[in-house]
């Protein structure tokens, strides 16, 4: 019978490193800076007020929770074909951080719509309706993760689950993009971003993806290293036991 | 050595999905309480909306998806919990049937049983729902097998991965559902336009969409299977 698990590699010793460094707090002071400059040195937009700086921070969070979940989905692919372990807890890493920014997403997303189109909520907005669908597939991820007791069996389930997990998007995508060109003529006139921008917006908006997109890399660099640190304990605890 | 050889892909599909309706058709637990399920789903929905301001046909589409797809999850729960009692699942796993074999199988078992209910269910439907069991009512029927194909192409897959977690029942649902929403959606638009009498053309592009859902699906799922099992 042909054995179609992924071989465990008889990888390094792991190695602790520590959970907070250099590049963590590199990128907290990224954070912090652009904050200030977003919040004093760039305009007010003159139609939407106030409310159009919560795009510094919607749509860093979108492009990182998306950077965070295409990176679980592809270390799954990888994971179920090479077996490699590091790719699993680059996996499980990113998707929790991916699910992080897609709850800042989906909280900013709608205190924005609130202002603009008079509601929280509008399931025509495809955008809106992908990213929910988006967190219910990386919340199962995690919890079944949580689920599975056995180490080589968590691994397989949890990365077929990302790989079907990734097939699925498309088909939401283009059905949600069908139900709301038939309710509602495309929003042309309401795509965030859309609208143009003065330089000295543009100097924030941009700069502002790029710093969530080092955010998010050092989260999944930590949590990757805390992955790392309960591997080395749960490995010590069965040495004590045998 | 033994000159017969073992049967074929197929042909072992066939045999598991003989096995689990045999099982099924002799103690009859699972189809009956999907059964009773959608039957009271049905009666207790015709309560939830005010009768004067939506009339019944209008939220018969609703109350159809909804009834499918709860009791899909009940009879797709026990697809491999039958298999824990015992460890059967060990007997197939040693047989002479590939994996790939064992999971078709499991799906057509799977399929037969949520047709055998909803063969049912849909009639009362439509006598509860006063809908005329017309053409309209012939081609909702081949969409929702076609929606079907879809749920139990997932389902199957999730099933066998469920049973062995620590949350078995609860952890099913929260699988599937988020899969299954690009073939409800379909689905479901499909059936209103066709419950509304519009030409099928317009149902076409829906068609498209839950055809493709049920050919990747079915592919991505067979091939994953392998990985699900225990060596």
């Amino acid at each position: 019978m042909t054995s179609v698990a992924p071989r465990t590699h008889a990888s390094a010793p792991l190695e602790a490193k520590p959970v907070f460094d250099w590049f963590f707090a590199f990128a907290v002071l990224l954070v912090i800076g652009i904050y200030i400059r977003a919040i004093y040195f760039t305009p007010i937009e003159a139609l939407q007020g106030p409310i159009q700086k919560i795009y510094y921070l919607h749509v860093p969070a979108a492009i990182a929770a998306y950077v965070a979940i295409s990176l679980t989905a592809l270390a799954s692919v990888v994971y179920l074909w090479l077996g490699d372990d590091r790719l699993d807890r680059l996996a499980a890493s990113s998707a929790e951080v991916g699910l992080l920014f897609l709850s800042i997403v989906l909280t900013t997303g709608p205190l924005w719509a609130k202002q603009q189109w008079g509601t929280y909520w509008a399931w025509w907005d495809m955008r809106l309706t992908l990213t929910l669908f988006l967190a219910f597939v990386v919340a199962a991820y995690i919890v079944l993760r949580d689920a599975i007791e056995d180490d080589a069996m968590r691994r397989r389930y949890s990365a077929v689950l990302a790989v079907l997990g990734a097939l699925l998007i498309p088909f939401i995508h283009l059905s949600v993009y069908m139900f709301q060109a038939r309710l509602h003529p495309l929003p042309v006139a309401l795509k965030p971003g859309q609208p143009s921008m003065s330089p000295e917006m543009m100097w924030t908006f941009f700069p502002s993806m790029i710093v969530f997109t080092i955010l998010c890399i050092a989260f999944i660099r930590a949590r990757y290293r805390i992955g790392v640190l309960r591997d080395i304990a749960a490995h010590a605890g069965d040495s004590d036991a045998s | 050595m033994n000159a017969r050889r073992p049967p074929g892909t197929l042909a072992s599909a066939w045999l598991i999905a003989r096995k689990d309706l045999a099982i099924e058709f002799r103690t009859r637990t699972a189809f009956l309480s999907a059964l009773v399920f959608s039957v009271l789903a049905i009666a207790t929905f015709y309560f939830t909306w005010d009768t004067s301001v939506v009339t019944a046909a209008d939220r018969a589409p609703g109350v159809l998806w909804v009834v499918l797809t709860f009791s899909a999850l009940l009879g797709l729960q026990r697809s491999f919990g039958l298999e824990e009692h015992d460890r059967a699942i060990d007997a197939l796993l040693v047989s002479p049937i590939s994996r790939e074999a064992i999971y078709l199988g499991k799906a057509i078992g799977n399929l037969a049983f949520l047709v055998a209910v909803q063969v049912v269910a849909i009639p009362a439907l439509a006598l509860f729902y006063d809908l005329r069991l017309g053409r309209a009512m012939a081609i909702v029927a081949g969409i929702v097998v076609l929606a079907m194909i879809g749920i139990v192409a997932i389902g199957t897959l999730f099933s066998a991965m469920a049973v062995n977690t620590r949350l078995a029942e609860l952890l099913l649902p929260m699988l599937s559902l988020p899969f299954f929403v690009p073939v409800l959606l379909c689905g479901a638009q499909a059936a209103s336009l066709v419950f509304a009498g519009r030409p099928m053309a317009e149902a076409w592009p829906w068609l498209r969409i839950l055809v493709a859902f049920d050919i990747v699906f079915v592919v991505a799922c067979t091939l994953a299977f392998p990985f699900t099992l225990e060596e």
